[in-house]
């Protein structure tokens, strides 16, 4: 039985390019108010074009059912619950989307004069003091565009801190759980990536971690909790470590919604972070960005921050692009500024106590699906749960259903699955995150759907191996989309 | 809840995390404020920055309209609130559109394959001199001084840990592009790739063929960046260059102090297993219906770790959409209307104004201005010029100008009337 969705018809649609008629449109620019200008001779006519071949031709209408038909051939968190272990997909809340759109911060050129600039300056000062209160840290910067992006900053300053010692170092270690930004990140900033085991607790060994420390480690990156959900306890000591060996300790923070308010990595030896303000803060992740990457340091790195920091002077605010040591710019600007304007609209709303409240309720509800999915679902690893909790599809692998089946035919049941196959040290493993936003209610749907699929996967598993079977289209081949890539439209 | 979990409190859900790594007191942020104070907070900030002034600053963000439909497509929660689409049965949509995106970014710049959308143009460039380095197996890039000197800034930072080296060549001081003489001497036998921007960052057009020809000669891959999209609505497309990187803000994504924007990686179908970032490709579903999905993800992080093609992940979707609705409101003749609108605003501005240089340009050039200027055109409630001295200490006397369809004709004539009144008193 399915409680949570029936089918209903969804509008088939033709991309733009088939379904454009010559000649239509959907604009009306105003009239000229000054001569116009030949193209051809103020640019010269080899520099020019005379068509955008295949561009589109609709009128408003078309323009607006196009979209909203595509529209509706998406799921989203504003339909329900959106399980994606370490993706945080909480609740947007819409005053985030409302105050960003305000004129003056919409449309602040970032070369505008200083003077006429005091608000947006205002605001970026406001959330780098929430931001660094949140981590325990000193100092942070929000010019990184995404979480990958803040690792590489991330990085780099370590790399600047330890060359000003004298020696960058060569290696970083990577613990086998990590997300794969992390090993790609090191080895673009110009590391060697070392893995580093996990223990059968689903942690960094300590022990293990000592054997491969040595001088050219420049850091460890850590996440925490980590991608099983689970708090690294030793945590402590492998900051002691590093520092004993003179390396530093790199933090993804894609898993502060499990610490806001209860524990700062500040406080527990983390010299750099990252945050993901798309997760942890709400802004929305808008089918794959924008998001920020703020980065968070103890003052040690802080010379090293991306060119220009914000400093305070008798006018106000101002930029200062004096910084000898800094690493430079990451990004053109000040960073994803419409991005930073609804994080702090996220903090402004839920206030200290309110964030923490956010925190306890995200591990309740990871616990209670942890709880009610646990007797049918194979547990990866029995050591407490933060904010997501990870399980195995070895019961169900006995009847040839595999993790990416059981998230295909969660589909049918409504819901969008959990994370697949990731971390990859889990055997099939599924992912889910629930986040705080959710009620009990949409987690007993979920647990009902859970718990139907494990049937299914035993009596029926055809049912579950061929799914989805609601949605408009089956399943995708992508085997023969990578074999033979058509990356755009073409006439025929 | 908790009865089920089998605690009595969620605290107790903590209750394993060492002692030294708990925070012993209350966050230091005020207590949860309402909707409406919320609003008066960012009212209140709009309002201490530049509310209601006419500005001709462009220098890589653009004063453009926005349709009204891109804001509505964009709030659509199914849009708005979904991640990335992994899962293809249920991201239809966020796939289509960016397949769409990939094919109109393709017909503008006249490549094969676009990717779906970078961070922004700044840090689409050292992912394309990356990508060209990969492609060449060279270490070495020359870059134009007329490309956006804060780009130029996050290349050298990508740059200086890919133990790979960055020659900067001249700008003709004469005409504003590309000295042709100082490119040739730039370029060394490892030289992966030529950047230049066009128009440049003085607003000029560059011969990007010319440029292509001495690339190639060397063995090396012609850049060519883009930091105004419109322009591509009447330019002849860079269809000489490799890899084209751009920032697509021009289409309906607000200025808003410098970002969220969205850049672009273009380039050649033989190069397409080398572009960063990810790609949607069409395909079908098991029933036999038309379908799309991310593909050719072996080159992404998440599959390849550190062997991926770049360590991007969460790009720029939404803003991407943005572009993509924009392209589609104005479609192949508005687009290049409101190119001709542009290219005809700020020929009548440029036309009053003493110009530096002698090119051809389309929505931007670069001035010789008094400083006086611009402290004289916000008395109109009017922001000047781009002074150029902090980028360029040979242009320290000028600024870079930029109109749009948004300018009016009455503020262009003040600030020409400004200008003639300074430069009386300068003399």
């Amino acid at each position: 039985m399915i409680n949570k969705v029936r089918e209903h018809p969804t509008q088939n649609e033709s991309l733009l390019f088939e379904s454009s008629s010559p000649g239509k449109r959907g604009y009306q620019l105003p009239d000229l108010d000054v001569p116009a200008v030949d193209a051809r001779e103020a640019l010269g006519a080899a520099n020019t074009r005379d068509d955008i071949e295949g561009f589109p031709e609709v009128s408003e209408v078309e323009a607006i059912r196009h979209f909203t038909r595509l529209s509706t051939w998406n799921y989203a968190i504003d339909l329900g619950l959106y399980p994606l272990g370490s993706c945080t997909m909480k609740y947007n809340p819409r005053v985030n989307e409302a105050v960003a759109r305000i004129d003056g911060l919409a449309w602040a050129h970032p070369y505008q004069p200083e003077s006429l600039s005091q608000g947006a300056m205002e605001v970026i000062a406001a959330l780098e003091a929430a931001l660094a209160e949140i981590t325990g840290m000193d100092a942070v910067t929000l010019q990184p565009a995404a979480g990958a992006h803040g690792e590489l900053t991330g990085i780099l300053l370590i790399r600047a801190l330890l060359a000003s010692r004298g020696n960058p170092r060569s290696k970083v270690l990577i613990p086998d759980s990590a997300h794969g930004t992390n090993p790609a990140t090191a080895a673009i900033a110009g590391y060697q990536v070392i893995n580093a085991p996990s223990n059968e607790r689903g942690m960094l060994d300590l022990s293990e971690l000592a054997r491969l420390v040595d001088d050219d480690v420049a850091a460890v990156m850590i996440t925490n909790p980590n991608t099983l959900g689970v708090f690294e306890e030793q945590i402590t000591g492998i900051a002691s470590l590093l520092h004993s060996k003179g390396a530093l300790v790199y933090m993804d923070g894609a898993n502060m919604n499990a610490l806001m308010g209860v524990a700062r990595p500040g406080d527990f030896g983390i010299d750099v972070m990252h945050l993901n303000l798309h997760k942890t803060f709400s802004t929305p992740h808008g089918g794959g960005g924008p998001g920020c990457g703020a980065v968070a340091v103890k003052s040690h790195l802080e010379p090293f921050l991306p060119t220009p920091r914000l400093a305070r002077n008798d006018g106000g605010w101002t930029w200062d692009y004096n910084r000898p040591e800094s690493i430079g710019r990451v990004r053109a600007f000040y960073g994803n500024f419409g991005v930073l304007v609804r994080a702090l609209a996220y903090i402004m709303a839920h206030g200290g106590p309110g964030l923490r409240n956010v925190t306890l309720d995200a591990v309740a509800n990871a616990n209670y699906l942890r709880k009610l999915i646990e007797p049918y679902y194979q547990l990866a690893y029995e050591a407490p749960s933060m904010h997501e909790c990870v399980f195995s599809d070895h019961r169900q692998t006995k009847h040839g259903v595999r993790t990416g089946d059981i998230a295909k035919r969660l589909i049918d049941y409504g819901f969008h699955p959990y994370t697949v196959s990731f971390p990859l040290i889990v055997h099939g493993a599924l992912m889910i995150e629930p986040t705080e936003t959710e009620s009990k209610q949409e987690l007993d749907l979920f647990v009902e759907a859970m718990i139907a699929i494990a049937k299914e996967a035993e009596e029926n598993p055809d049912l579950v191996r061929t799914a989805p079977h609601s949605t408009r289209i089956g399943r995708v081949d992508e085997v023969t989309a990578a074999r033979k890539p058509i990356v755009r439209w073409r006439p025929a | 809840m908790l009865d089920t979990i089998g605690v009595s409190s969620a605290e107790d859900l903590f209750a394993h995390l060492p002692a030294e790594t708990r925070l012993r007191r209350p966050l230091d942020i005020a207590p949860g404020k309402s909707e409406y104070e919320i609003v008066e907070y960012f009212r209140e900030r709009a309002a201490e920055t530049a509310n209601g002034y006419t500005s001709f600053l462009g220098a890589g963000v653009y004063n453009h309209y926005r349709p009204v439909l891109v804001d509505t497509v964009i709030s659509r929660g199914e849009f708005l609130t979904s991640y990335t689409p992994y899962q293809a049965e249920i991201a239809q949509g966020t796939l289509m559109t960016i397949f769409e995106f990939q094919t109109m970014i393709c017909q503008l710049t006249g490549m094969d394959v676009a990717n779906a959308s970078m961070y922004d143009g700044s840090t689409a460039v050292p992912e394309a001199a990356m990508m060209a380095m990969r492609i060449t197996g060279r270490d070495h890039v020359a870059v134009s001084r007329a490309l956006h000197p804060e780009y130029r800034e996050v290349l050298a930072t990508y740059m200086q840990h890919q133990e790979a080296r960055v020659a900067e060549f001249e700008y003709d001081r004469d005409s504003g592009g590309i000295d042709f003489a100082s490119l040739e001497s730039a370029i060394q036998p490892n030289t992966a790739a030529v950047i230049v921007q066009s128009p440049n960052f003085f607003g000029m057009l560059e011969d990007a063929k010319r440029a292509a020809e001495i690339a190639h000669t060397a063995g090396a891959l012609l850049i060519v960046v883009f930091t105004e999209a419109v322009s591509l609505g009447i330019l002849e497309p860079p269809r000489d260059a490799d890899i084209v990187a751009g920032e697509l803000q021009s289409f309906a994504i607000s200025p808003s102090y410098g970002g969220p924007f969205a850049g672009i990686i273009a380039t050649k179908e033989k190069y397409m297993r080398q572009i960063p970032g990810r790609l949607v490709g069409e395909t079908k579903d098991t029933r036999g219906n038309r379908a799309f999905c991310l593909t050719l993800a072996t080159r992404e992080q998440h599959i390849r770790r550190e062997k991926a093609t770049s360590n991007i992940c969460t790009n720029q979707a939404l803003i991407a959409l943005m572009a993509t609705v924009f392209m589609t409101v104005y479609g192949r003749a508005g687009l290049r209307e409101l190119a001709e609108q542009n290219l005809a605003k700020a020929h009548y501005m440029a036309g009053k104004l003493p110009l530096r240089f002698k090119g051809a340009f389309f929505n931007e050039f670069v001035a010789r201005a008094p400083e006086s200027v611009n402290e004289r055109l916000l008395e109109n409630k009017i922001i000047g010029g781009l002074p150029l001295g902090r980028y360029y200490p040979e242009l320290a006397d000028c600024m870079l100008f930029c109109a749009t369809e948004m300018s009016r004709r009455e503020h262009m004539d003040t600030v020409a009337g400004v200008f003639a009144t300074e430069e009386a008193y300068a003399r």
